[in-house]
């Protein structure tokens, strides 16, 4: 299983991760975050495969995957 | 598989580009294509006066700040004086085929050794979202709040039609709105990063581009959008690849 890693200080709550993610890993947080905007956060229960969708839409780059 | 950002991204700032713009996800495949390339210290952009000039605060690269619809032009000075580098006009559709079109035009015609990337995103974004050279027929925007009219506004810029008679190096159309359309977008700029070190001349990729906040809808939506209604009426693909010919 993949790590993702969020840096959701940069996040601007398009939620395209949450689009493209086969995983359903992302999920809104109903929270805001420092640039105002609804920030995403993440289920833990789901289950990462490192197909890397994810971090090539985020137009804000707050996302990494680790082995 | 390990995903980082590139080191070419400036992660000590943050461009101001709205929620889901397309435009950071077209700077992050500019330097993953520089960095896979190993061309980092090379590159020079010239950006432009629209939400392009925002790449300013997401890439590292050396770059200057052409007035707008100049930049492909300014971009061919830089590669005449100096050759070594590797040289990229960043403009949007509006500044490369309205205010700019000759530039890009003849740019083309002389066969210039630059590649330029056309943020296609169908309007005038920085300005409110005004009716672009790209706005589809009965598209609105704020300028065509009953859409565009081809009677009235003469029908869009193809510029694969365009240029298709010059003798260019490579002419591509690519799209930003999935995660393999974007990984397609890396690959063109690969291949005209590789097509400039080998002088093939003048290299333009087209990238359609969501401009969420001007469509008026969400950044989904504006995906979506790019896939039923703006990659129909400016198909993606190779136009031209002249392959290898030096010019
Ligand atoms: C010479 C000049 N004319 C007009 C403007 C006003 N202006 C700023 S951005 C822009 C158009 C932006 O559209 P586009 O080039 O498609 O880029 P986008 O912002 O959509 O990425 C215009 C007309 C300007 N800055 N300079
Ligand atoms: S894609 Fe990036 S900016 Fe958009 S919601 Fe996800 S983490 Fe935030
Ligand atoms: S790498 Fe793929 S599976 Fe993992 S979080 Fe990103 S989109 Fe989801
Ligand atoms: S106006 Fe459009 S192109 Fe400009 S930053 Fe916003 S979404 Fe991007």
């Amino acid at each position: 299983m993949a790590k993702v890693k969020l840096d959701t200080s940069r996040c601007k709550g398009c939620f395209l991760c949450v689009k493209v993610c086969p995983k359903g890993v992302f999920v809104p947080s109903k929270e805001l975050g420092e640039k105002g905007f609804e920030m995403v956060c993440m289920d833990e229960s789901k289950e990462c495969v490192g197909c890397g969708s994810c971090f090539k839409m985020c137009p804000d780059y707050c996302i990494e995957i680790e082995e | 598989m390990e995903f980082k950002i590139p080191h070419d991204i400036d992660m000590t700032q943050q461009a101001s580009w709205c929620p889901g713009c397309g435009h950071g996800i077209i700077c992050h495949a500019i330097a993953q294509a520089a960095e896979e390339l190993g061309v980092s210290d090379r590159i020079v952009t010239v950006d432009d006066v629209a939400c392009g000039q925002f790449a300013q605060y997401a890439l590292k690269y050396n770059s200057i700040m052409g007035a707008h619809g100049r930049v492909v032009a300014t971009a061919a000075g830089v590669k005449r004086a100096r050759p070594d580098a590797l040289v990229i006009s960043h403009p949007g559709d509006g500044s490369a085929y309205s205010i700019g079109i000759e530039s890009t035009l003849y740019c083309a015609l002389r066969n210039e050794n630059i590649l330029t990337i056309v943020v296609n995103n169908s309007v005038f974004g920085m300005t409110g979202g005004q009716m672009s050279p790209t706005s589809l027929v009965g598209m609105k925007t704020a300028t065509s709040p009953f859409g565009r009219d081809p009677k009235k506004n003469g029908t869009p810029v193809d510029i694969t039609k365009l240029l298709a008679g010059t003798e260019m190096a490579y002419l591509a159309r690519c799209a930003v709105n999935t995660p393999a359309n974007v990984e397609k977008t890396k690959n063109a700029i690969k291949k005209a990063l590789t097509k400039q070190m080998n002088g093939e001349g003048f290299c333009l990729v087209e990238v359609l581009s969501p401009c969420p906040t001007n469509w008026g809808m969400t950044p989904e939506q504006a995906c979506e959008y790019v896939k039923t209604t703006q990659s129909v009426a400016f198909p993606l693909g190779e136009y031209i690849d002249r392959e290898g010919e030096a010019k």
